[in-house]
């Protein structure tokens, strides 16, 4: 082996780990979200006979006897309970009452022998949709369906794609819905978290440091108990209510629970540290002497600002930007428990998905759809910012 | 290129570390998990603490949200680091059906006939009965409302109304105000009109409506005056009025119960510790104190019979209180529980 | 001088309890070229800072032109700032950088580009008009930095130790250049700076500053052959100072007794009686050496010394002596350098060369 190949080896050996530790929580559970999203490994594994007997099945004309006596016998075959109750509930995501139904079958037929009459155990089974259900479950161990269902959308029993009605299905709804509060939340914490950083970056000592341990502060507490406190805050005879009304500013108390404006106010002053300290990091690099020149040259404090500091704490701002919007995209706590009903994110149905029900095939599906929908958006900031940069 | 020697450091170190892991996970007491607050602070007082003075060993004491993808995680995989877990009927009977939980032995509970039907089950133990229903604070209104029709009724009762965001209850309860009796609620459920006309009935209400998540929500909305009526569990306003003085009332007819059980994780390590847990919890003698802490109903029929009359009042098992409630429908949820919250979150959006 | 251009008028500055400038007069001629000399901490940069606004006197009055102008923020005061690490603004090209004034005024867009074409000619930076300033040297920013400065043609040019992160050739250059824009353009500049030899080199005036209060202002001459202080003798250029008491005073000068006993001439007068204990300042260069006394040992002193060290300086040796008890550093011709360490001279210098000042 020559001098330079081992050398490489033991470079590689050094970040080995590194490498590892990337494989093993980054791209792995990603990989794992995305595979578990498209793929339906139960049905194949669980059912071998009835694959082969529904593959030449019209999925319209209705379930022979043999379909039927295939089903039972991997039914008896398949001994696995974690595996029935993988393919159950894969099947009850795309049918509801699959669950009970395969429940009860696979009781009765473990106890009786010989050939049962699945319709005699339950009259579900006369019934084609669970039967297509089935089919196209075993069809293929991949599947568009939680796709599909992630951006609201079905195969119908022939095979088209088709949109549900709104009354059905509104995760579109709700992701875009996320983004908005996500962008108002950072919206917000720009304007409020470019002041602060200036103050804290134009002052020293320990008004400095109380500026940023009070900014840091939150961080410090659960999420839940700072969400508990902005309840009890913006409630209509909560503290910001009553010293509003005291002071004579508002008649009847502003609606600020259970709406967007709270939920923005709770999730601003969550994220408020990831917009702060950036900015602050890029104020403090800015030689001091350039806002003393601008004015020396002629321009007005507010000319200066908006030529000089402005553009010179624009990384600042961006990199605050996207940390707060990453962050804000994946809030639930917050919304569900400061929000009112049309303020729910995307994330709080991917919860519901992921421990209510186990479906992570759905949970994955909406996790890509999410993912996707970022980076499409950070494509396009990058777009208009590396513009932005060249025109400047 | 990696030297033999130093090849053999680091395989030894990973082999020791991870030797060091499986010498963690043998040393790991028998763990239990439940609802955590005023509860599990009973439970561990009445249970935990005393069961581990049998045992001779530490129990570990923790709390979860439920939700059966945790469970589901858990076992799959391998070696959960759960023992003993409190479910709910839905987590109960998808978990028994996936396989997710040791099946129990009822011999070591004295046989099933001690204790109510609805509590008994392959896979758990019945712990309490507790109730989903429609309460207020008596100091504030006036007039009592009486009925799910009451609760929808926004000129009787100006105001909004507290509900838990979800499907679930929701439905049941569109369905009683709609004029369903409580006993056919979930056969008008079974069908598509059914469904239909429960969301149909929740369209009316919708304005009025604010959504909660967490079980001290409701309380928290009801003190603060923000909701006339919410729905809520009995056993939070019993203890709400007890700790601070409040007078909220239960309406029990119409009301929803449900049986929480105790389940062994599948191939948990403390098994056999887990099953002796259980038993110990579901001595009468033990069981009977709960009630002191907590308004839930005991599954245990003998213990059931034994808690004092003034505490029994305001337990979903007492016989008044379970006169027009009815049992959640399992099977129903566990079906339907994912495309009705679809269905939900549609309509909520909308 | 008529009415003055600028004006201080018994400015004070402090910050609470601490006076960084006290009751300060200072008057300065349209087209004049002033340095603001002293060690750091001696006020002033904070008086630069007054008269650009930055900071507002604690008493007294800022006048200019006439007008008083303490009260006026720093953008409307029409003065050009150099600061000494340029405050280039890193994010424009170097043109934008020029036109940010002209911009600020509302200068319109065809006019600025002619403007700043010749503001950048004049540095002869013109080729580098859409540099960005981190692509320049430290020299070309500086040189933008004054491009920017005069580019609006300021009434006043203020430059705070603009040179001073230069190294020594780029420095001597940019001096020659500054004092040349000076003369070219009939700017006046006010310059603040702690070396010496550049308040010498470029200024029309020199205001020696000395904790809070200008020691002396003078023409470079004046400071440096008439420094009237201890501070200023000893802060401009180097020299020896000579502690003696006065023995005898009349019409033509002093006689002085140093503390080795020898007694020598001082052309100056004073009005101090005999006995008083006095200081003279005497440069390095009016020193002659040699092995005797010289030619005009009879109207001036010489002192007979040994030499204690000698360096090298190329053009010059600079000396180290004993002369009687008392050290003297002298610069010596290089006809000298055969003069050891250790071997015996006479040091000579007239009377004149011996000034009184103060301590």
């Amino acid at each position: 082996m020559s001098i330079a190949c081992g050398k490489r080896l033991a470079a590689f050996g050094l970040v080995a780990p590194l490498l590892l530790f990337l494989v093993l929580f980054f791209v792995w559970p990603l990989v794992t979200m995305m595979s578990n999203a498209v793929s339906d490994p139960g049905a194949g594994r669980a059912l071998p006979q009835t694959a082969a007997a529904l593959s030449n099945w019209d999925r319209s004309s209705p379930p022979t006897p043999e379909m039927q006596a295939a089903l039972v016998d991997d039914l008896r075959t398949t001994q696995d309970d974690q595996l029935i109750g993988d393919l159950t509930r894969q099947l009850n995501s795309a049918r509801s009452g699959f669950r009970t139904l395969m429940a009860k079958t696979v009781r009765t037929v473990r106890e009786e022998q010989g050939a049962v009459d699945l319709v005699q155990v339950d009259q579900r089974w006369e019934d084609v949709s669970f039967w297509q259900a089935i089919a196209a479950a075993t069809a293929s161990p991949y599947t568009d369906r939680n796709l599909l269902a992630a951006i609201d959308m079905a195969r119908s029993p022939t095979g088209e794609i088709t949109a549900l009605p709104a009354s059905a299905s509104a995760n579109l709804a709700i992701l875009q819905r996320t983004f908005v509060i996500a962008a108002g939340t950072t919206l917000a914490c720009i304007l409020i978290g470019f002041p602060y950083a200036m103050v804290a970056a134009s002052v020293t000592g320990w008004k400095r440091q109380v500026m940023l341990a009070a900014v840091l502060l939150p961080l410090w507490t659960s999420l839940l108990v700072r969400t508990a406190a902005w309840f009890i805050l913006l409630q209509d005879n909560g503290l910001i209510n009553r010293l509003l009304q005291t002071l004579g500013l508002i008649d009847a108390p502003l609606a600020l629970l259970f709406n967007r404006t709270g939920v923005i106010i709770a999730m601003t002053h969550v994220l408020l540290p990831f917009m702060v300290l950036p900015i602050f990091s890029v104020l403090i690099a800015i030689p001091t002497n350039l806002l003393p020149a601008a004015a020396s040259l002629g321009a007005h404090p507010l000319r200066a600002f908006w030529r000089v500091l402005l553009p010179l704490s624009l990384r600042g701002v961006v990199s605050g930007s996207l940390l707060v919007f990453m962050a804000a995209i994946g809030y639930y706590i917050t919304p569900a428990l400061i929000g009112g009903p049309t303020d729910q994110m995307i994330s709080s149905v991917i919860a519901f998905y992921a421990t209510g029900t186990a479906n992570w095939g759905m949970a994955g599906a909406l996790g890509i759809v999410l993912l996707v929908a970022t980076i499409a958006l950070y494509v396009v900031y990058d777009r208009l910012s590396a513009s932005g940069t060249e025109r400047a | 290129m990696l030297k033999p020697s130093r090849f053999f450091t680091v395989s030894t170190l990973l082999a020791s570390t991870l030797a060091l892991g499986m010498n963690a996970a043998a040393a790991r007491d028998l763990t239990v998990v439940s609802w955590g607050g005023n509860y599990q602070d009973a439970q561990r007082k009445i249970y935990f603490e005393p069961f581990s003075k049998v045992l001779g060993k530490p129990v570990l004491d923790e709390s979860w949200d439920g939700g059966i993808g945790v469970i589901t995680a858990k076992v799959k995989a391998g070696s959960p680091n759960w023992d003993v877990v409190q479910v709910e009927s839905e987590e109960l009977a998808l978990g028994c059906a996936d396989g997710l939980y040791e099946k129990i032995d009822w011999a070591k509970l004295g046989g099933k006939d001690l204790y109510l039907p609805a509590a008994v089950d392959d896979c758990g133990v019945g712990q309490i009965v507790w109730t989903t229903g429609l309460s207020y604070d008596a100091d504030k209104l006036k007039t009592a409302p009486t009925s799910w029709a009451d609760f929808w009724d926004t000129k009787k009762f100006p105001g909004k109304r507290g509900f838990r965001r979800g499907p679930k209850y929701a439905l049941e309860f569109a369905l009683m105000a709609d004029g369903v009796k409580p006993a056919e609620v979930y056969d008008v459920l079974g069908t598509p009109e059914g469904v239909d006309r429960a969301f149909k009935k929740l369209d009316e209400l919708k304005p009025n409506i604010v959504w909660w998540e967490s079980g001290a929500q409701p309380l928290q909305l009801l003190s603060s005056g923000d909701v006339v009526m919410t729905t809520a569990y009995n056993g939070r306003i019993t203890g709400i009025n007890k700790t601070e003085g409040k007078n909220f009332k239960v309406v029990w007819p119409g009301s929803i119960y449900a049986v929480d059980s105790w389940v062994v994780l599948k191939d948990a390590e403390n098994k056999d510790a887990a099953m002796d847990f259980i038993a110990f919890t579901s001595k009468a003698e033990n069981q009977v104190k709960l009630p002191e802490y907590i308004a839930y109903g005991l599954p245990n029929k003998e213990a059931a019979a034994a808690v004092p009359a003034e505490l029994k009042k305001d337990l979903p098992t007492s016989a008044e209180n379970l006169e027009q409630a009815i049992p959640l429908d399992v099977d129903f949820w566990v079906d339907n529980a994912e495309a009705l919250t679809q269905r939900f979150n549609a309509w909520l959006a909308q | 001088m008529t009415q003055p251009y600028i004006r201080f008028d018994k400015v004070t500055k402090a910050y609470g309890d601490f006076t960084v400038v006290e009751d300060l007069y200072l008057d300065i001629a349209k087209g004049e070229f002033v340095s603001l000399l002293g060690p750091s901490g001696s006020g002033k940069t904070t008086l630069l800072m007054m008269l650009a606004g930055f900071e507002p006197p604690t008493r007294g009055a800022v006048i200019v032109d006439e007008k008083r102008i303490d009260q006026l923020p720093p953008h409307r005061r029409n003065m050009g700032v150099v600061f000494q690490s340029y405050a280039l603004f890193p994010h424009m090209t170097v043109a934008a950088n020029v036109a940010f004034p002209l911009e600020m005024r509302g200068v319109p867009k065809a006019d600025r580009k002619q403007l700043v074409d010749r503001a950048l000619d004049m540095v002869q930076l013109g080729a580098m008009a859409d540099r960005k300033p981190s692509q320049l040297s430290g020299g070309q920013q500086q040189r933008v930095a004054l491009a920017r400065a005069l580019v609006f043609e300021p009434a006043v040019v203020l430059m705070d130790e603009p040179l001073g992160a230069l190294d020594k050739q780029l420095r001597e250059q940019m001096q020659l250049d500054i004092r040349d824009l000076h003369k070219r353009l009939g700017l006046t500049i006010i310059f603040v700076t702690h070396d010496q030899s550049e308040a010498l080199t470029m200024s029309d005036r020199i205001a020696v500053f000395n904790k809070g209060r200008i020691e002396q202002i003078g023409t470079p001459n004046e400071i440096y052959d008439h420094p009237t202080t201890r501070f200023v003798a000893d802060f401009i250029g180097e020299t020896n100072l000579l502690d003696g008491t006065i023995e005898t005073s009349d019409a033509s000068g002093l006689t002085l007794s140093l503390p080795g006993g020898k007694r020598i001439r001082v052309a100056a007068g004073s009005n101090e009686a005999a006995g008083k204990t006095v200081t003279v300042s005497l440069r390095p260069e009016k020193i002659r050496l040699g092995a005797d006394a010289g030619p005009s040992s009879s109207s001036g002193n010489s002192i007979p010394a040994t030499i204690l060290d000698s360096v090298y300086h190329g053009d010059h040796l600079r000396m180290v002596l004993d002369a009687e008890g008392t050290r003297l550093i002298a610069k010596a011709d290089r006809r000298f350098g055969d003069l050891q360490p250790g071997s015996k001279a006479v040091a000579s210098f007239d009377p004149a060369d011996c000034w009184l000042v103060r301590s």
